[in-house]
Formats: structure tokens, C-alpha cells, sequence
């Protein structure tokens, strides 16, 4: 069966205001809405576009994390996966080992497309997809703003980089991240999130996958950000250009 | 002992990007660190003399092939991986190029990856910024063989010249994919300043309402000696090509004018133009949150107060 993959991640909706905890072990997370990250949930849009043109058969979401992390499966489902599988684990998830279970998953599911967010709005790591590429000895194509299947094997990436849009060719099975141009995520309707509650969700663990969670990099402390002055307001262009003129900038 | 650090250059062909520079100059950071650059390309040998002459830089490597010729994140980094063996610490900016890369070695050494690394207060421990810059991480790399790192552009000047580090030919032996093929790029040919590097930013919002709406961004800009950027609404709206876009998922920029026109000043915008020196913001809307992190505010309408300034300077 011609199935795609989709990788997502629990995160704080990116509309929270992030408050820093008083002891700097974390961020505030008691109580606040959490989504799914924006740009997995464009990774799944593709995938679904790409199966209602015809182009796969099936749309399977996965993601690691603690139990809660089935609500965004759900999500997912409701959106329109056929789907989800649940890797569960506690603690600190880095992308190394989630791409060591994202390849197990692989291994098992065969798909010919693996489509992930280009980073997370959390951690703003942005290493998981290269990562997975890198352990499967697959292609890779960041940042995608345009994805087209040419032919059998085959797939054309346009991404977003510093130049401009570079255009790539790439073998498949292949994985691609996602920028935010590549679509817009269609909402959710009531009887889809009903639907949902139906559609296979299967519990796994990373011990079950023979994935040893390590944790490599030690987080040693949170702090908030220098926060920059307010500065002031002038009434007119040619006081503008007069301040601007006086710090040399002009 | 010393650490030992290697810097992936980046670079088009015939001309280093200064982000090399800018990662030499986080690798600095660590004291006695050894410091080399490698220089992956098709012709290597302009581009190593360039890399030579970076100020604390003690070798530069080479490594040539005719695969190299584009910049392929699937080609270059079996490459690298093979010559990371010796070091402590591999380092690349954390630009498009860096980020695709990078963590595609990290994944062939098994090594942790820090991200877009603002401080290096050794060779093990970093601070960085995660939730779009709302907090600051210090994370410490705990017993691990080597660490790879990307460098965050606007936390860092480009080390200075006078260097002469010696250059020398990597022999390195892995097998390259075909798999992944370059087509094409794509970009706008411009005379203006490059956004990341210039000293003077002028961005434009979709309050300028179209891309006929820019040319008067253009044309201060251009009196000024200013590069231009956008904000993601008028990217999206497409009044601007996506790589003039600043902000969390576009380019993070350090200038020492920024001036934000029509830009009310999303989170998300706000994360990547906070380093900015002094920063103005002109808005028709008096209450809208770039006015928050604004030195200079002008609340009125852009379209007669561009003009305005563009008489004045």
C-alpha cells in the first residue's frame, strides 16, 4: 500500500505568552492550551492532499511522547489521517532518539513519503527530519514550500533558503520538512472530530522498538529574555530624521 | 587539553559567506581552542584562501569533489562526518545551509546537536534561545564523545582578517548518495545590501497593501543604503519574495538601524530583529506591539511619511 508518514509534536499553542518559571527548571506549562505544532500540522495537510489527488493510499501519524500527546493524535486523526501511532514515553524526547523511533516506525509501516515539521515552536531545535534522513540513508529536503511527485519514484522539492527558492530532485522514499508557504491547514469539522474517536490509534513503547531513551545534553537552566526598553514617540517624520541624525545612524 | 573545533564553511562557489567568520568567531569564545575550517566545494582552493585568512583560524581543510558543486546536505555530510573523528566540537551557521547540514552529521555521529547557539561558555555548555526567543536555554553536553552546534548569525561578529592559517588537502573516503539532485535556484538579482549582513534594515508589513506598495520602501532604502525585508503577512500576501522575510522562521538579523513599516509586531517578527541596535517603527495603529520594543515610534500613515523622510535624509 502507497502510505505516507507524517511525524507531529505535542507543543504550547503558539499563541501562549511563555512565562519562564521563577526557578528556571522550565517553562510554564500547568494549565496552558496545547496544539499541535503548526508546522506538522502542514505536513499533514500534504500528505492529505497527495491521497485525495490520488497519490497515496493512506496517511499514518506518529508521534513520541507522554500519554497526553494522544490528544493532538486525535487531532490529527480528525483532520483526516487514517491512522496514528503512539509512541509513549516520559521526559526529555531529543531528536536523535525520536528519529530512532520514527525509523522503526518505517521499518514497519514501508512508507514511500515521511513528512515532519521543518522544527518545533517549543524547543526550536529543527533536527529531527535531517536526523531521520541522515539514520535511514535517505534523501532530504528542508524547508519545502512546493512538493510535486514526478512519475514512480520520484519527487521535486522547491525550499525556502537564504538565496531565494532552490529546486531539488529527489529519490523516494525520501523525508521532507515543511516551511510554512507549503499549504494551509484545512479546519476541523465536528462530525470529523466523531469520526475520529473511531479510527485506529495504537499505543507503543520506545522499549517495544528497542530505542534506549538517552539524553545527551544536559538542561541546566531557564531564564526569560532581556527585555529591550520602550523607547519614545516623536511627532513627525522630520523629528524622526533629526533623532536619527543625532545616534549617526543617518 | 585543548579543544578542538571544525567549522563547516559556507560559501557560493566563489566567495565565503561571512557566516564562516561569524562561527570563528563563537569558536574564540572558547579559550586555547584549536580552530580549524573545512571547505567542501568543487574548486576549493580560492575559497581555502579566503578561509585563511579569518583571524584564529590555525588550518583549513579542503575537501574537492565535482559533487560538491551544490551545496547538498545528503552529499556533504557523509563527507564531514568522516573527518569529524579528531574533534571536540563541529560548528556551522545556523543559516538555511547550516541548519539543513548539520543535523545531518549529527545524525551519521550519533551526536547531540545544539541549535542556534547565542553564547559557548565552553566546549560543552551553551546557551540558547528555544520559544522563538521568549526564553533562554543553558544546556550542557554531558559526557559526549563530540557535540555539533549551529551558530546563531545575530549573536556574533565576523572574526576579523590578518590571518595565515595553512591549508591543507583532506583525503577523506565515503561513498556520496546520488539519490538527491540540484535543479535549480532561484533568486532576485539585487544591487541592494545583503539582509543579513546590512547595517540598515527597512522592512515593510502588509499595511503597505501590495507589491507596488514596496516601491517606496525601494526607493528610501536605496537613498539611504539600506537592505529591505517583510514581514511573513506580506510575504504570504505576496507583495515580497520569501527570502526577504525576517523574523522566527525567516531570517534573524542584527542591524544597527532596523526600521519597521507597517509591521504591527507579531511575536514571531519581534524574535528575529531583538538585536537590533535601534530599532523604529512607523504604524498607522498607535497600540500595536512593535511600538513595545520600538526606540522610535511614529504613529501615522506610512504612505505620506516615507516620502517625507526620503526629502529630509
Amino acid at each position: 500500500m502507497k502510505r505516507i508518514l507524517v511525524g507531529i509534536k505535542r507543543v504550547v499553542d503558539f499563541n501562549v505568552r511563555i512565562r519562564v518559571k521563577p526557578d528556571g527548571t522550565g517553562v510554564v506549562t500547568d494549565g496552558v492550551k496545547m496544539s499541535v505544532n503548526p508546522f506538522d500540522e502542514i505536513a499533514l495537510e500534504e500528505a492529505l492532499r497527495i491521497k485525495e489527488r490520488g497519490g497515496a493510499a493512506e496517511v499514518v501519524v506518529a508521534t513520541v511522547g507522554p500519554a497526553d500527546c494522544q490528544q493532538q493524535l486525535r487531532s490529527a486523526l480528525a483532520m483526516g489521517a487514517d491512522r496514528a501511532l503512539h509512541v509513549q514515553a516520559d521526559g526529555i524526547i531529543e531528536p536523535l532518539v525520536a528519529a530512532r523511533a520514527l525509523l522503526k516506525l518505517i521499518e514497519r509501516e514501508q512508507p514511500f513519503l515521511v513528512i515532519l515539521g521543518k522544527q518545533a515552536i517549543d524547543d526550536d531545535n529543527g533536527q529531527t527530519g535531517q536526523v531521520l534522513a541522515a539514520l535511514w540513508n535517505r534523501p532530504q529536503a528542508t524547508y519545502a514550500s512546493k512538493l510535486e511527485l514526478v512519475g514512480e519514484g520520484t519527487a521535486r522539492v522547491t525550499r525556502e533558503v537564504d538565496a531565494g527558492l532552490e529546486t531539488l530532485e529527489v529519490d523516494l522514499p525520501a523525508v521532507i520538512t515543511t516551511d510554512l508557504r507549503l499549504n494551509e491547514p484545512r479546519y476541523v469539522k465536528l462530525p470529523d472530530i466523531m469520526k475520529a474517536k473511531k479510527k485506529p490509534l495504537d499505543t507503543l513503547t520506545l522499549a517495544a522498538l528497542g530505542v534506549e531513551q538517552r539524553q545527551q545534553l544536559k538542561l541546566v537552566k531557564f531564564e526569560p529574555p532581556l527585555q529591550r526598553q520602550k523607547g519614545v514617540r516623536v511627532k513627525d517624520a522630520a523629528e524622526l530624521v533629526e533623532q536619527l541624525k543625532k545616534k549617526g545612524l543617518l | 587539553m585543548s579543544a578542538k573545533i571544525l567549522i563547516v564553511a559556507e560559501h557560493d562557489g566563489t566567495r565565503l559567506n561571512v557566516s564562516t567568520a561569524k562561527c570563528v568567531s563563537c569558536a574564540r569564545a572558547v579559550a586555547g581552542a584549536e580552530i580549524t575550517v573545512v571547505v567542501c566545494a568543487a574548486a576549493a582552493a580560492p575559497l581555502a584562501a579566503q578561509a585563511a585568512q579569518i583571524a584564529g583560524v590555525a588550518r583549513v581543510l579542503t575537501v574537492e569533489n565535482p559533487a560538491n558543486a551544490h551545496a547538498l546536505a545528503a552529499v556533504l555530510a557523509p563527507q564531514l562526518a568522516a573527518l569529524a573523528a579528531p574533534f571536540n566540537l563541529i560548528l556551522g551557521p545556523s543559516t538555511t545551509f547550516g541548519k539543513d547540514l548539520m543535523a545531518r552529521i549529527a545524525g551519521l555521529l550519533g551526536a547531540p546537536q545544539v541549535s542556534d547557539i547565542m553564547a559557548l561558555e565552553s566546549a560543552t555548555r551553551f546557551r540558547r534561545p528555544i520559544y522563538a526567543g521568549n526564553a533562554i536555554l543553558t544546556v550542557e553536553a554531558d559526557g559526549a564523545a563530540r557535540v555539533v552546534g549551529t551558530v546563531r548569525m545575530a549573536s556574533f561578529e565576523a572574526a576579523g582578517g590578518g590571518g595565515a592559517a595553512a591549508i591543507e588537502k583532506a583525503a577523506v573516503s565515503a561513498e556520496l548518495p546520488t539519490h538527491t539532485r540540484f535543479i535549480s535556484v532561484s533568486a532576485a538579482k539585487s544591487d541592494r545590501p545583503d539582509l543579513q549582513t546590512a547595517a540598515k534594515v527597512i522592512s515593510g508589513g502588509r499595511a503597505l497593501g501590495s507589491a507596488e506598495g514596496f516601491r517606496i520602501l525601494y526607493s528610501l532604502a536605496d537613498k539611504i543604503g539600506a537592505a529591505v525585508g517583510a514581514s511573513r503577512a506580506a510575504v504570504d500576501a505576496g507583495f515580497a519574495p520569501n527570502e526577504m522575510q525576517v523574523g522566527q522562521t525567516g531570517k534573524i538579523i542584527a542591524p544597527e538601524l532596523y526600521v519597521a513599516i507597517g509591521i504591527s509586531g507579531a511575536i514571531q517578527h519581534l524574535t528575529g530583529i531583538k538585536d537590533a541596535r535601534t530599532i523604529v517603527a512607523i504604524n498607522k495603529d498607535g497600540e500595536a506591539p512593535i511600538f513595545e520594543v520600538a526606540d522610535f515610534g511614529l504613529v501615522g500613515d506610512l504612505f505620506q511619511i516615507i516620502p517625507e523622510i526620503e526629502k529630509l535624509v
